[in-house]
């Protein structure tokens, strides 16, 4: 019986669930960690944000008339003016926002899956109290927008199941055409929807990421992510909606289709309509 | 006999310690990683010295039955940590600490200690303060302070009501630091069963691993023990439950000489037991007693609510019996006459066993934005404990076990009787005679930890240069080794009908009532008599299920509760041989004609160390006798 | 006098780390409505003595909040229902009789079950160790009042240095994350003067050192509501803003000493 051993021999401790990788040269370092990436995440997320701010408020030019709408997607190409090539500027938009979109779902599926590997399941039920419906769904309305963005992209942008009845560059035509059908602008709703519950935590929960908080404006910061997801929502939201009560419809349209007004000018861009024109 | 020798330097008091730490002998900066120290106990003291130690250059091994160090029972202290700062300009200085701790122990403290306590006590301030303890502080960002119990300066750093646990974690980051650069080895959930000799040396310990019951042995050139002291023997007491007393118990047994056990504190504001089933009893800060006004219903048999008592009917005993402090008398006074009141009826609550702390003046007075800022947390958890708003009645305290101001005799070094083997913090005697005051506990742990035993192991160690340790397959090792297993395991055979927590409580009873806070002959003698049959039947009758090989927490108990079974006679013992009234130890058979405890300088000026004999004869008593070259001996008197 | 309560429990049982585990349905009857939650399981524990049943082994120590060892998950809560309250100070009082109570130990994987309701929480030591401290040997350090520190930022250390390191945050995490654990153990020195010298380097250190350890934050909130010290998700917002500082001045300190 009387063996000598250290108890730290013979029962061993907790071992670190994974190893640190060798440290890359900053900023990419920054990325190797949890609360790097979720510090991309936040960043990311700001743009995607700003974008699909944006994206909503332009589309709302489709209540002016079929011609705003239009030229608004005309405009888009045209930033910059004269002074670098033609759609230049929204090719740089663009890529850096496909960019912005990988490295925030990335950082999601990577740190999504680091939580899964640390994670015990409790064998009773777990009683939450301040995680909410948005927080925790984060990691399914995430893929949800996914899909839903190569939807709206197949739907408004490539025409793929509109068929003969896509007009390229008439955002107008093509709106009220596919909504018009009762499963896609539910499929819209739903989509937004989430993307609305996304928001809802992901707005406020950037500036906990970021690290800017000041415990006087904490209480701001919900009502703020509320605000957004909200308006956000909103904005989204009418377009099936008013397509289906009838308000954006060809019957109404007064104007003629885009491709017998400016069919010259619209010719070389029927791809730019990737992600800026439609819902 | 034992030889007591105190090595107290010559020399005033006030160079004593300057002087002793020109003439100890040192260890070369070189040398130190030659040494290997086990410090048992993470603990203000435990941690406080491992640390001092491995930055140093010792290799320290630090043992604690915790998960982590941090869970040591220093983090439950509350109200602060004394200093002689002298910040707020009252007057303060070293002497005057030194002169209230030694008055507040009643005189039965070692002078030069307590000097020494006092001078380090600056320094304490200074490294806490350094290592990020928030203490609070003033708007000007000068730290602040409080008076406290048995003190008429403000000399009290705080942080909130957790300075403790800011102390403590001080001291557990300074360890952390050390283990994180292999200077410490860090052993958790590892009890200490057995202290080891050779040759009458300390020369390691017998350690089981709670996990898997795994039993080993520990090697090193000096053992040092902080772990604690014994106040759970009462069962109730406000100490963590796995609290214990048995390191310096074993120590004891292998050689080294306990002193004063009798000297045990009995705090003044805990909340009341609720019920039969009750673990523990919590405490309420000291500090509470600040602005809280103490008073009991002059009536017996009240059964009103506190706020319809008018103010005539309410008997504030502490303010009419001792006008010059009044409610901050020391704990040892403020506790006594609890007990008197409430022995006589005029107890408030359910079961009468409490006495009221009333905020209401203060609240008044303050407002209650003030008070909530003071003792915000502690008002909490004293609703959350018994479903009362202390904002809207008063509270109801009454004193429980709580310090134990006896432990391992020490010398000047704090080297107990065993050469090698220290005793820190409150498992040793050395600091507080036969009463501690407030805030004090806090700074004895950390003036032994940092700043008295890294310099004084040195003078042991010294000599010892180039002696290899023990080796842990020597005799000594395997027979301690073999008898621990053997006593652990044995516990799974005796089958009886009764939990080992069952027999602790019965214990606690016995010797709350016979050396609680009121002690006569015949109830010790009585004493004397039914520990030693409650033992037995415990040791006969005692159910224990499991196994021994993995966490078993009634096997860990049990061995705790055996070891206080033991223990408990040496209280009585102590307790019965000196006749005399002093702090903590409350003779009723010597007390003044206004019932205050009385003294026998004559004959009982002097430490009691006792010296373990065997299994069956009584320990025998030794005695250093205590001089005060600079001090006037006097009655107490707070008057 | 207090009036007697009956529960019916839920325990979780589990002999070893590798054993596996179920619930052992057991009543608790006759309980003081003054009892704690522990008191409560040392009742029931006397009761499976007398029925020749190993008592459960759950973790407790000082039993006033304050030493962090207690803890288990109450009805899916860790630490139970009551608002910043330890398992130990959870009183029986709070629940009503007949009640069914489903008690287990904390879960995640860094904090492996060693026997039915105590885990090894030794992870969180291990963060400490990386950094959580201010290295200031013992000696003589300047005089205290040296350095003022604004009240506002003792107060604000104070409120982080709470923390009694129980582990709730890990166990209510979805993801089982420790960040409310490190941020307040960073915050706590990470805004004092005396933590300066240290601060970059201790963040990058203790942060990483949790990150091989635990889960990642998704911001929910649990850990706050959780902790019985009430610790602020706003040390964890410091952090994230402090660890990516401490990438960028760490670089500049590193190109210094060249």
């Amino acid at each position: 019986m009387a063996k000598t051993i250290s108890p730290s021999d013979s029962r061993g401790r907790v071992k670190p669930l994974r190893k640190r990788s060798r440290e890359l040269p900053w900023p990419a370092n920054l990325y190797q960690t949890a609360v790097g990436k979720k510090y991309i995440m936040a960043l990311t997320g700001i743009g995607i944000l700003g974008f699909v701010l944006v994206h909503m408020i332009g589309n709302l030019h489709i209540y002016q008339s079929p011609l705003e709408v239009n030229d608004y997607g005309e405009a888009l190409r045209d930033l910059g003016g004269n002074l670098i090539p033609r759609t230049l500027l929204l090719w740089v938009f663009r890529v850096g926002l496909i960019g912005m979109f990988i490295l925030h779902i990335h950082s999601a599926w990577s740190l999504n899956r680091m939580s899964e590997a640390s994670n015990e399941k409790y064998q009773s039920k777990r009683d939450y109290i301040a995680a909410n419906f948005a927080s925790r769904t984060m990691r399914w309305t995430g893929p949800i927008i996914l899909l839903y963005l190569f939807f709206h992209l197949a739907d408004l942008t490539w025409g793929w199941w509109l068929g003969d009845t896509y007009i390229r560059g008439d955002v107008y035509h093509n709106v009220a055409e596919s909504m018009s059908s009762i499963p896609v602008a539910l499929i819209y709703i739903v989509a937004n929807v989430a993307l609305a519950v996304h928001i809802y935590h992901g707005a406020w929960s950037l500036f906990q990421s970021l690290g800017i908080n000041n415990p006087r404006y904490n209480a701001a910061r919900r009502g703020f992510a509320t605000g957004l997801a909200g308006i956000i929502l909103l904005g989204n939201l009418s377009f099936p909606i008013m397509v289906q009560a009838g308000v954006i419809s060809e019957d109404n349209r007064t104007t003629p289709p885009a491709g017998s007004v400016t069919s010259g000018a619209l010719a070389p861009l029927s791809q730019s309509t990737v992600l800026e024109v439609g819902s | 006999m034992i030889n007591l020798d105190s090595k107290v330097p010559a020399g005033p008091l006030a160079d004593k310690w300057d002087n002793h730490r020109f003439s100890i002998k040192l260890v070369n900066p070189a040398n130190k990683r030659k040494y290997d120290i086990i410090v048992v106990g993470t603990g203000l003291a435990g941690a406080s010295a491992a640390a001092s130690l491995a930055e140093l250059g010792y290799n320290v091994k630090v043992f604690t039955f915790h998960d982590s160090p941090r869970r040591a029972h220093s983090i439950a202290a509350q109200g602060g940590i004394n200093a002689a700062k002298n910040y707020r300009n009252d007057a303060d200085s070293v002497h005057r600490l030194f002169y209230d701790t030694v008055k507040g122990g009643d005189y039965r403290s070692r002078e030069a200690n307590v000097y020494r306590l006092s001078q380090v006590s600056v320094d304490i301030i200074d490294q806490c303060t350094a290592q990020g303890v928030p203490f609070a502080r003033e708007y000007g960002g000068l730290l602040a302070n409080r008076s406290f119990g048995g003190a008429q300066v403000s000399r009290t750093f705080y942080a909130r009501g957790q300075t403790g646990q800011q102390l403590l974690l001080g001291a557990y980051q300074a360890m952390a630091a050390q283990i994180a650069t292999g200077k410490v080895t860090l052993h958790n959930r590892s009890d200490v069963l057995d202290i080891v000799t050779k040759d009458g040396q300390a020369c390691g310990i017998i350690v089981r691993d709670l996990l898997t019951g795994q039993v080993s042995s520990h090697s090193a050139h000096a053992v040092v023990l902080a772990t604690g002291g014994y106040a759970n023997a009462y069962y109730l007491s406000t100490n963590a439950m796995n609290s214990n007393v048995t390191a310096t118990w074993r120590a004891h047994r292998k050689g080294a000489a306990f002193a004063n056990p009798c000297y045990n504190q009995i705090h003044p504001t805990c909340i009341p037991a609720g019920d039969e089933f009750q673990s523990k009893l919590t405490l309420m800060s000291e500090s509470l007693r600040n602005d809280g006004r103490i008073w009991v219903p002059r009536g017996l048999d009240e059964t009103r609510m506190a706020r319809d008592i008018p103010e005539e009917e309410r008997y504030y005993y502490l303010e009419e019996k001792y006008p010059a402090f009044g409610n901050l008398v020391p704990r040892d006074v403020a506790s006594r006459n609890a007990k008197t009141v409430v022995d006589q009826g005029h107890g408030v609550g359910a079961l009468k066993n409490g006495v009221y702390l009333d905020f209401a003046d203060a609240i008044a007075r303050d407002g209650v934005e003030t008070i909530r800022e003071r003792y915000g947390n502690l008002f909490d958890m004293y609703e959350r404990i018994t479903g009362e708003d202390p904002y809207q009645r008063p509270m109801r305290i009454y004193p429980a076990s709580h310090y134990s101001m006896g432990g391992l005799w020490v010398d000047y070094n704090l080297m107990t009787t065993i050469p090698g083997l220290y005793a820190l913090g409150e498992a040793n005697f050395s600091d507080h005679g036969a009463n501690r005051l407030g805030a004090s506990a806090l700074m004895q742990g950390l003036a032994d930890g940092y700043f008295v035993l890294p310099y004084t192991i040195g003078d042991y160690l010294a000599p010892k240069l180039g002696e290899k340790v023990v080796p842990t397959d020597d005799p000594v090792f395997k027979t301690a080794l073999e008898e621990v297993d053997s006593r652990t395991r044995q516990w799974l055979d005796v089958k009886g009908t009764k939990s080992s927590d069952h027999y602790h409580r019965e214990l606690g009873k016995i010797i709350w009532e016979y050396c609680g806070m009121s002690r006569d002959e015949a109830g010790l003698n009585k004493a004397l008599t039914e520990i030693p049959a409650i033992r037995e039947e415990f040791r006969k009758n005692v159910k224990v299920l499991g196994t021994a090989d993995g966490l078993n927490q009634s096997l860990e108990n049990v061995n705790r509760v055996n070891d206080f079974m033991e223990f408990a006679e040496l209280i009585a013992r102590d307790a019965l041989h000196r006749k005399e009234s002093c702090g903590g130890h409350f003779r009723v058979e010597s007390q003044t004609d206004e019932g205050e405890a009385l003294r026998d300088d004559e004959n009982y000026s002097y430490v009691a160390a006792w010296e373990w004999k065997g299994e069956d004869t009584p320990q025998e008593l030794n005695k250093e006798p205590l001089t005060f070259e600079n001090i006037k001996l006097t009655q107490r008197s707070y008057k | 006098m207090s009036n007697n309560l009956n529960f019916k429990l839920r325990i979780w049982r589990q002999d070893g780390p590798d054993a596996p585990g179920s619930f052992l349905d057991v009543e608790a009857n006759n309980i003081s409505e003054e009892a704690s939650f522990l008191e409560m399981l040392d009742v029931v524990n006397e009761n499976l003595l007398e029925n020749d049943i190993e008592p459960i082994n759950f973790p407790h120590d000082c039993r006033e909040g304050i030493c962090g060892t207690c803890g288990v998950m109450v009805n899916g809560q860790a630490h139970g229902p009551e608002k910043a309250t330890a398992t130990c100070q959870l009183h029986m009082r709070k629940f009503n009789d007949g009640d069914e109570i489903t008690i287990e130990p904390w879960r995640a994987k860094s904090f492996p079950v060693i026997k039915d309701l105590v885990v090894d929480r030794s992870p969180l030591d291990r963060i400490i160790e990386a950094g959580g401290y201010i290295s200031v040997p013992t000696g003589t350090p300047q005089d205290a009042n040296a350095t003022l520190i604004p009240k506002e930022v003792a107060e604000t250390s104070m409120d982080a240095a709470a923390c009694i390191g129980c582990g709730a945050c890990v166990a209510a995490c979805p993801n089982s994350a420790a960040q409310l654990f490190t941020s307040a153990k960073l915050h706590h020195l990470n805004v004092l003067p005396q933590g300066q010298p240290e601060r970059w380097k201790r963040t990058e250190a203790m942060v990483e050192t949790m990150e091989e350890y635990f889960g990642t934050c998704t911001n929910h909130g649990e850990c706050h509501e959780a902790c019985p010290k009430e610790i602020s998700l706003d040390f964890i917002a410091f952090m994230n803003r402090d660890y990516v500082k401490a990438k960028i001045k760490n670089r500049s300190l590193a190109s210094q000493a060249k």
